[in-house]
């Protein structure tokens, strides 16, 4: 059997309703029929009249001046719609958080891909040809690629000092610590870039109209950014610029911001050709223009006491933001709460930074900061086990955050988690005392190698501290006159499961029939803004307000029809008539109010980072073949405490889903670059894991409950991609001997330590 | 998509002859396509120059797997899948069944044909080494005739091979004399299934009398063509099939090897895993021969 | 490169999903276009166009094939079966059936293509092993489920009586 399935092991659930049936059962998947009938409908299986579509011209040097441009000889120009920063009516930005980003380059590249100016023709086949005929001439400025050249500042690219953001959090005080410790470990831990790699490239179809002004159509996790950055573009009111979501083909974050960017170039040739336009990027492009994980550089030099406690410590996290500065602050800020793990430290100084390189922008993938940074802290902790002659088990279990001790950044762990339990739980569920017990063994004689690894973490759900707040998210659920009921919001689907959580939600809330409620098509001229589905917040928060605007509704039959409080679904219905006949509408609207007694300190970077933690434990149990070098994943155990599960299939596919994802970080996708630009941008040489590579993933989950959390259920989405590498790379290491402390790592590092070890050639034996 | 299919022409004549005079009017002008499993990758990234192209798929000539007491005669037209399914060639030409199976996946294995594989010429082809092991010949033929060639004369260089304008591959012939052989394969690739090989090995063993009386090893990645290693076969000659054997034949490995640094893997790694490809080889022939 | 002469269209006769079409297109489209483009059957994506990730995945008289890979022409006389052609009166196929209970679409992109591999995979081997499942789907990429919930979702339409 390949998944074990769901098995609760303890359930304790606080806020629960007591007759749950719609919650936490495996309801059918809203728009599963469409999906497996070919009926769903993505950006580019949609042509509109008249349609033409668009093409983007893009910097082929890291960094310079644009000198001039040519339209060569052998294109019919006058065929073609050609749009440049010149023709941007509004802000030539990508709004985000700086403004930093240019629509398109205006005289200046600061990354190779950076879009220059965009092309429409109506055939589609004769794009590429024209962009060909494009001839730019530069004058090359002089760039930097990592981390340590940002650092340098030999070369400024931006701002004052190539920083686009830095957090400092101090707790306790580091006086005195390194003097009482019995050791001082350091450790430098690394992680590369990774494409988010959603199957379905980015695409947008814009269309532009004096009266209703701008309509964009496409792949995408957050209409109403799209929405405020079109605003910006365009020069239009909020009323004059509608976004709608198109069946979304995978996004895993890499569909946050940039959408922003091509909504804009199709609304702007849609403006100028008077015609609709479709950009579809194919995967060549949109490998190497679009946004990748933050590669990252942790460092750490830890207290502990003799007995392996730690007593403190200093935590110094750079991450390469690229060219722009995106999201670059909110992922450092994620990757630096996260950065202590789900360990006590009494005392610890985070410095972090994220910089400049002239590499297209980084952005959004899945975690959001925070693998890179638990990747350094599970790798730090085996090496603090291994200096100070303890096992991986004994040093977590020692140092494990308890009820009533706080976090790094002074939060109070209220509820009754128990991470020895969930520790002891994983061990059980992996067999990893006899396994690790057994590999010691065959190992002496084995040519392929075994070993047993654990990661232990958290990850906090919502937005950072008063992040919900300044979201003020609004969602909607409107009745109709038949008495089906619709969800209204800006959350948008694209796998997770989204449309059925929220669906199931409103229908336990109100208890009605599942199949009577719908979710409305994101679309901001009918869905209010809900807040971007990002920050796994969309089952936790945006559920919440959902279930209050449902009971809100029913209250709002309850004054009008006199509606029972425990009504049939018939009643409903008689209801739901009587008050649209009278009233015209019935939709109820609930908004985010921020939980009192919750503290953050912006300035500080303390107090309350998130709502909620979900907590996990995961085992990874892997082989070396000594032959090839290369590493397989032969078991795996994800067993993490998640509030409440909402939907046993959906909750499982999720943890599987970033479980793989997070396999292809640690062993498989590399992203090679050259002068900041992605050289193996083809499915062919960017390796993801297929379906022959991937053990089976045993998923189990605990469910403790979440006062603030729909149901009890806290964000699970991001979760998945934080244990994985880190409890591969710790069984490497329980395999060979060798601690390697960078991902991704691939066949040829693991040989070339080797051979470092031992100078001959390595044969087997 | 970055090609206009407005300026490429593709014909399909019916049969093998209508094919071959077309491209004996137009010496060098059209260029076969079989299955499209490589062409068109190229095409669609906006990178085929050739634009007149003659379609060989499915032409009954060419996809015809036919069996003689001596020898198999595989049409160049052959998939992947057509190597898979056939049973004289699942039992008495494994090498050659393992690289089938391990190139691409199920839908490419079943477009990706044997000639195509073999004209492509890619150094990191799977079946390539295997047809050099199993002593593979080819029938070229054209529009002025046929012609045999030993399949080890077929690669020249990199991405140069023996065939003339207008000629193509027809059949592949092995000869049916390995059945007694143990066979070792092995493609090491980035991942399990739909990777291109950073190295791959076809070797072939015969230990009688407790020494190895015929060792064939081939491999493909460390060369700008699939690759036999004569000294190492040489080296194991008349020997006994044993660690230091292995180890002995390791070592001879890396002088022949021209392997190089690319998006894919590295000198040192292909040289190194080569090696103990190479090893693992002849240890499995030695358990073998111990177990007999 | 100096371009030849524009090409003229030439009519394309095949069955697809059953039924005789005919399409007036330039040779070398690929097949995944014509689908899409000339008969309106979007099922089939293009995830690479480069034969890796199997979204565009259709049957070609039966086998099955990477439809950005297939230049039209040579699928002249054919028979092709997309998603679309899946649903029998209205009916799922037990494949579909079971995709949708055992959640094996999340988002969807990769999950016509999975579905025909799947079908393929059934017609070759009814009760497939474990081995078999992974080597059939290996050309299949999906970036969401991990391949755990297609495997079950395989399995169960495979095998509907049984239990875990």
């Amino acid at each position: 059997m390949v998944l074990a399935g769901l098995r609760l092991l303890h359930t304790d659930e606080p806020n629960a309703l007591p007759h749950e049936h719609i919650v936490g059962t495996p309801v059918p998947r809203k728009e599963g029929l469409d999906k497996v009938t070919g009926r769903a409908r993505y950006v580019d299986d949609i042509a509109l009249p008249g349609m033409l579509y668009g093409q983007t011209v893009r910097s082929t040097i890291p960094r310079g001046r644009i000198r001039e441009i040519r339209y060569g000889s052998g294109v019919d120009w006058t065929e073609y719609v050609i749009v440049t920063a010149k023709d941007i009516p509004g802000r030539n930005v990508v709004a985000l958080i700086l403004d930093d980003q240019p629509c398109l380059a205006d005289g200046v590249v600061n990354h190779p891909e950076e879009p220059i100016l965009l092309l429409a023709h109506p055939d589609r086949h004769q794009l590429s040809r024209a962009a060909e005929a494009i001839e730019i001439t530069y004058d090359p400025l002089p760039a930097i690629f990592s981390i340590e050249e940002s650092e340098r500042q030999s070369e400024v690219i931006w701002g004052t000092d190539n920083v686009f953001k830095s957090f400092l959090v101090e707790k306790g005080s580091l006086e005195g610590i390194w003097e009482r410790a019995a050791h001082v470990v350091e450790g430098e831990y690394s992680t590369g870039a990774q494409e988010q790699l959603y199957i379905e490239n980015n695409g947008m179809i814009g269309a532009y109209d004096e009266e209703a002004g701008v309509t964009v159509w496409g792949s995408l996790q957050c209409p109403y950014y799209v929405h405020k950055a079109l605003m910006a573009v365009f020069a239009l009111p909020e009323e004059k610029v509608r976004v709608v979501q198109m069946e979304t083909g995978g996004a895993f974050g890499g569909k946050e911001e940039y959408p922003s960017m091509i909504a804009a170039h199709a609304g702007l040739l849609a403006m100028k050709a008077k015609r609709s336009v479709k950009i579809v990027y194919d995967r060549l492009e949109d490998m190497a223009a679009t946004t990748k994980r933050h590669p990252s550089r942790t460092r750490h030099r830890t207290a502990v006491d003799a007995n392996g406690i730690i007593l403190g410590g200093e935590i110094d996290i750079t991450m390469d933001g690229g060219a722009y500065a995106t999201l670059s602050s909110v992922v450092l800020s994620r990757g630096t709460i996260h950065a202590g793990g789900p360990y006590y430290w009494p005392n610890v100084t985070i410095r972090s930074k994220a910089v400049a390189t002239n590499a297209p922008p980084q952005g959004a993938f899945r975690g959001f900061g925070a693998p890179q940074t638990l990747f350094a802290m599970e790798r730090h902790i085996e090496h603090i086990a291994e200096v100070v002659g303890i096992s991986p088990v004994e040093i977590r279990k020692r140092n494990f955050l308890k009820p009533g001790m706080t976090t790094t950044t002074d939060q109070l762990i209220r509820e009754n988690i128990d991470l020895e339990e969930l520790l002891d739980h994983a061990l059980e569920l992996s067999q990893y005392r006899d396994k690790k017990q057994r590999f010691t063994q065959q190992n002496e004689r084995a040519n392929v190698k075994k070993g047993m690894g654990i990661a232990a973490f958290l990850h906090g759900a919502g937005f950072t501290g008063s992040g919900e707040r300044y979201l003020n998210s609004l969602v909607g659920v409107e009745a109709l006159a038949d008495g089906t009921v619709r969800v209204l919001v800006s959350s948008a689907e694209f796998g997770q499961g989204t449309n059925t959580v929220l669906c199931q939600i409103a229908a336990e809330a109100l208890n009605i029939p599942y199949d009577r409620v719908t979710i409305a098509q994101p679309d901001t001229s009918v869905v209010p803004n809900s807040g971007p589905t990002v920050a796994s917040r969309t089952a936790m928060i945006v559920g919440n307000l959902v279930r209050s605007a449902a009971v809100g509704l029913a209250q709002t039959l309850e004054a009008s029809c006199g509606l029972s409080r425990s009504f049939t679904y018939e009643e409903f219905r008689q209801a739901c008539r009587k008050h649209i006949e009278e009233h015209g509408q019935l939709k109820s609207l609930s908004r985010y109010e921020a939980p009192p007694g919750i503290f953050w300190d912006d300035q500080k970077y303390r107090g309350e980072a998130y709502a909620a933690f979900a907590w996990a434990i995961y085992v990874a149990e892997v082989s070396i073949d000594l032959t090839t070098y290369s590493v397989s994943v032969d078991d795996f155990v994800a067993l993490q405490e998640i509030g409440k599960v909402l939907h046993p299939r959906l909750a499982e596919g999720q943890i599987a889903g970033g479980v793989a994802q997070a396999i292809g970080f640690a062993l498989y996708e590399k992203v090679v670059w050259q002068m900041g630009r992605m050289q193996n941008h083809q499915m062919t040489n960017y390796i993801m894991p297929t379906s022959a590579d991937l053990p089976p993933i045993r998923v189990f989950f605990k469910e403790l409950g979440n006062v603030h959390g729909a149901y009890g259920a806290k964000g699970i989405g991001e979760l998945p991609m934080d244990g994985p590498a880190p409890a591969i790379v710790n069984a490497i290491q329980d395999a060979l001997g060798i601690p390697f402390d960078y991902i991704p790592l691939l066949p040829e590092d693991i040989y070339q330590r080797l051979a470092i070890q031992s100078p001959a050639p390595v044969v087997e034996g | 998509m970055r090609a206009d299919p407005s300026h490429y022409e593709l014909v399909a004549p019916q049969n093998l002859e209508a094919v071959l005079a077309l491209m004996d009017r137009e010496p060098g002008a059209w260029t076969p396509i079989a299955g499209g499993t490589d062409l068109m990758v190229l095409y669609a990234a906006g990178k085929l120059p050739a634009c007149k192209l003659v379609s060989i798929w499915n032409l009954p000539e060419l996809r015809q797997i036919e069996v003689l007491p001596e020898e198999i005669r595989m049409g160049a037209g052959c998939t992947y899948t057509d190597l898979r399914t056939n049973d004289i060639i699942a039992r008495e030409f494994p090498l050659l069944a393992s690289a089938a199976a391990w190139t691409g996946g199920i839908a490419n294995q079943n477009r990706g044909t044997v000639g195509g594989n073999i004209v492509n010429a890619s150094p990191a082809a799977d079946s390539l080494p295997a047809l050099l092991v199993y002593e593979a010949s080819l029938t070229l033929v054209s529009a002025r005739g046929e012609r045999k060639l030993p399949y080890g004369q077929f690669h020249q260089a990199y991405k140069r091979h023996a065939l003339q304008p207008g000629e193509l591959i027809r059949t592949i012939r092995l000869p049916r004399r390995f059945s007694g052989y143990f066979s070792y394969a092995r493609k090491v690739g980035a991942r399990r299934a739909q990777a291109i090989a950073k190295v791959c090995i076809a070797a072939l063993g015969k230990v009688e009398g407790g020494k190895i009386v015929d060792a064939r090893i081939a491999l493909g990645s460390v060369a700008p063509v699939p690759l036999r290693l004569g000294d190492t076969e040489e080296a194991l000659l008349g020997k006994n099939p044993e660690r230091e054997l292995a180890t002995l034949a390791a070592q001879t490995v890396a002088r022949q090897i021209q392997p190089i640094d690319d998006i894919r893997s590295t000198v040192r790694y292909r040289t190194a895993v080569a090696a103990n490809l190479v090893a693992e080889f002849v240890e499995a022939l030695g358990s073998q021969a111990g177990r007999e | 490169m100096a371009l030849i002469p524009e090409t003229a269209k030439q009519t394309i006769e095949l069955r697809v999903n059953g039924l005789p079409r005919s399409v007036l297109v330039r040779p070398m489209e690929r097949l995944l276009d014509v689908l899409r483009h000339e008969l309106g059957l979007t099922g089939a994506k293009e995830g690479c166009g480069e034969g890796e990730c199997g979204s565009c995945s259709v049957l070609l008289d039966g086998q099955l094939v990477n439809s950005c890979l297939v230049p039209i022409a040579q699928a002249h006389g054919s028979s092709v079966l997309t998603i679309e052609g899946l649903t029998a009166d209205k009916r799922l196929h037990p494949l579909q059936q079971a995709f949708l209970s055992c959640n094996g679409a999340q988002c969807g992109i990769c999950t016509p293509g999975m579905i025909l591999a799947a079908v393929h995979l059934l017609n070759k081997h009814p009760e497939p092993t474990l081995a078999e499942i992974r080597e059939g789907l290996s050309g299949n990429l999906c970036r969401c489920t991990g391949y755990s919930q297609i495997f079950e979702a395989i399995r169960q339409a495979a095998n509907p009586g049984a239990s875990e």
